[in-house]
């Protein structure tokens, strides 16, 4: 268990503060491919896999909201499947691939669920859209027709404070319209 | 969030895992981290490390198996590191094992369902979780390994109490099989605890007709009690009675009789009499559905 650095400041002289880091809190060399790109870090085992991609990584799409796996907004896929971010250890995702809202938009051309998230206003602070995204994707990617019913089933674990929904249920559901169209 | 440390070792087998278990003192297993993960961020529990068993292939497979043989039981398998999305979609679980299914479908959200595990959940013991009263109305049971080798826990005899299972600190469940019967039917019903949307009360139902008498029944509850639990005053009013309304309104009314009043959660969201009385009637709703009686 660690505790506070008390006694460590004598023992640390010529260390550097990461040896010193990595000495007393058993660090893991783990490896995760996030939208596309391989990345090698270390992380405590503590460290929840949403602090890994904000903080080691710079992925910092993926937000935190209650941290208790409630809220949505930590939302990313890993290996094909939409978890909480906050409800995963970073190690545990060793080896795993990991795709986070930036690896949705090509080159900052947004997809159709994005425009359509701004057309239809189905954001206002924005904070929950991440997640909203992520959650919206999955769902289009197995059923290109749903129903608004599905479309609330599929974003119940993705809360937002601001839009009271109506608007985000419109835009995934335009959404789905418009690739029915293409097809 | 900052979390006591603890030290972290990825399982490459359950053999490897069982002996990662036994050389540290104070390791628990993770899977989903769903169940553990929360504990340990609120301090309620702190492993001094982790063994890994998330990663590990081939633990969840779900499969019928056909009849007796070999010392296997027959019924479905579920590996214990299906998913509950896993669960939900599965359309032997559906079929053969149509509460189980129910409870699956109704856990968390999308991702909570991509996240956690059955072996986790039921290993976990949360008197919250849905799955527990299926496992039982289902008559189901866990296979579990340790060093010792391999035994089987009956679901009436797995949960202990609040985050307390039969499931040992040196062992590791590997499946939960339910036994299946062509003529039996069941279902789960589930009343969402709305801050938590765990269940606050949860009815599985598992009977037996030939259409017009119930032969056999078994009703069981989660979340409204203390400890998961069979209902024997219901399942006794139930068996050998006429499928209709009468039947259902005379079971209903007993679901919570053979439990003590201190076996009822009492919190903010509803008092333990108040959960009794919503045992009653969501007991009558999930027989209503089961049984595909009108009103
Ligand atoms: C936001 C949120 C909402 C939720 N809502 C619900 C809900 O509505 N209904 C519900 O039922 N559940 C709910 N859960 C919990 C549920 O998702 C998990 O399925 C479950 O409690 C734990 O499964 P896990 O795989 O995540 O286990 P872990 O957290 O990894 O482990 C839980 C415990 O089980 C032990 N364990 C794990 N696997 C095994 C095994 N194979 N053998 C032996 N021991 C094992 C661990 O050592 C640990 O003690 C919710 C969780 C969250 C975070
Ligand atoms: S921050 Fe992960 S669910 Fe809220
Ligand atoms: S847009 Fe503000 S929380 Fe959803």
């Amino acid at each position: 268990m660690w505790k506070p650095p008390t006694v460590i400041a004598n023992t640390t002289r010529g260390r550097t503060t990461e040896e010193t880091r990595r000495q007393y809190m058993s660090e893991h060399e783990i490896s995760v491919t996030v939208n596309g790109e391989r990345h090698e870090l270390a992380v405590e085992p503590r460290t929840l896999l949403v602090t890994a991609l904000r903080d080691e990584l710079g992925y910092t799409g993926a937000n935190v909201g209650c941290e208790t796996g409630r809220c949505g907004t930590c939302t990313v896929a890993v290996n094909g499947e939409t978890i909480k971010s906050c409800t995963r250890l970073a190690v545990q995702t060793d080896g795993a691939e990991i795709e986070t809202v930036e690896g949705l938009a090509d080159d900052g051309d947004l997809t159709p669920l994005q425009e359509s998230f701004q057309e239809h206003h189905g954001l206002q602070c924005g904070y929950c859209t991440p997640g909203m995204l992520l959650s919206a994707d999955a769902l289009l990617a197995t059923n290109d027709d749903p129903t608004r019913e599905e479309i609330r089933e599929a974003i119940e674990g993705n809360l937002c404070r601001c839009t009271g929904y109506q608007n985000i249920v419109d835009a995934i559901e335009a959404t789905a319209d418009r690739l029915g169209e293409r097809r | 969030m900052y979390m006591d440390d603890f030290e972290y070792y990825r399982a490459d087998s359950v053999e490897n895992a069982l002996e990662l278990l036994a050389d540290h003192d104070g390791a628990e297993l993770i899977a989903g981290a769903h169940g553990l993960l929360p504990r340990m961020k609120t301090g309620d529990e702190s492993p001094s490390a982790l063994v890994d068993i998330g990663q590990l292939s081939g633990l969840d497979a779900i499969e019928a198996r056909d009849g007796e043989r070999d010392g296997d039981p027959g019924g479905i398998s579920i590996g214990a590191l299906a998913t509950h999305t896993e669960i939900a979609e599965s359309e032997t679980v559906r079929e053969h094992a149509t509460a189980l299914a129910d409870a699956a479908a109704e856990l968390g959200d999308p991702q909570v369902r991509n996240g956690g595990t059955i072996g986790g959940n039921l290993a976990h013991g949360d008197a919250r979780s849905d799955p527990p009263a299926p496992l039982l109305a289902l008559d189901g049971s866990l296979e579990v390994r340790s060093p010792d080798g391999e035994r089987t826990i009956a679901a009436t005899d797995l949960f202990e109490g609040p985050f307390e299972t039969a499931v040992a600190d040196d062992e590791i469940v590997t499946a939960v099989r339910v036994p299946t019967d062509a003529d039996a039917v069941s279902g789960y019903h589930k009343r969402r605890d709305p801050l938590s949307g765990y269940a606050m009360v949860g009815v599985g139902v598992w009977l037996r007709t030939d259409g017009e008498t119930i032969e056999a029944a078994r009703v069981a509850v989660t979340g409204a009690t203390t400890n998961p639990a069979r209902l024997p005053a219901a399942e006794d009013e139930l068996e050998g009675s006429a499928v209709s309304e009468e039947t259902i309104t005379e079971a209903s009314a007993q679901a919570g009789t053979t439990l003590s009043d201190e076996a009822f959660v009492s919190d903010v969201q509803a008092s333990a009499e108040y959960r009794e009385h919503l045992l009653s009637i969501d007991t009558e709703r999930t027989l209503y559905e089961v049984l595909e009686v009108d009103r």
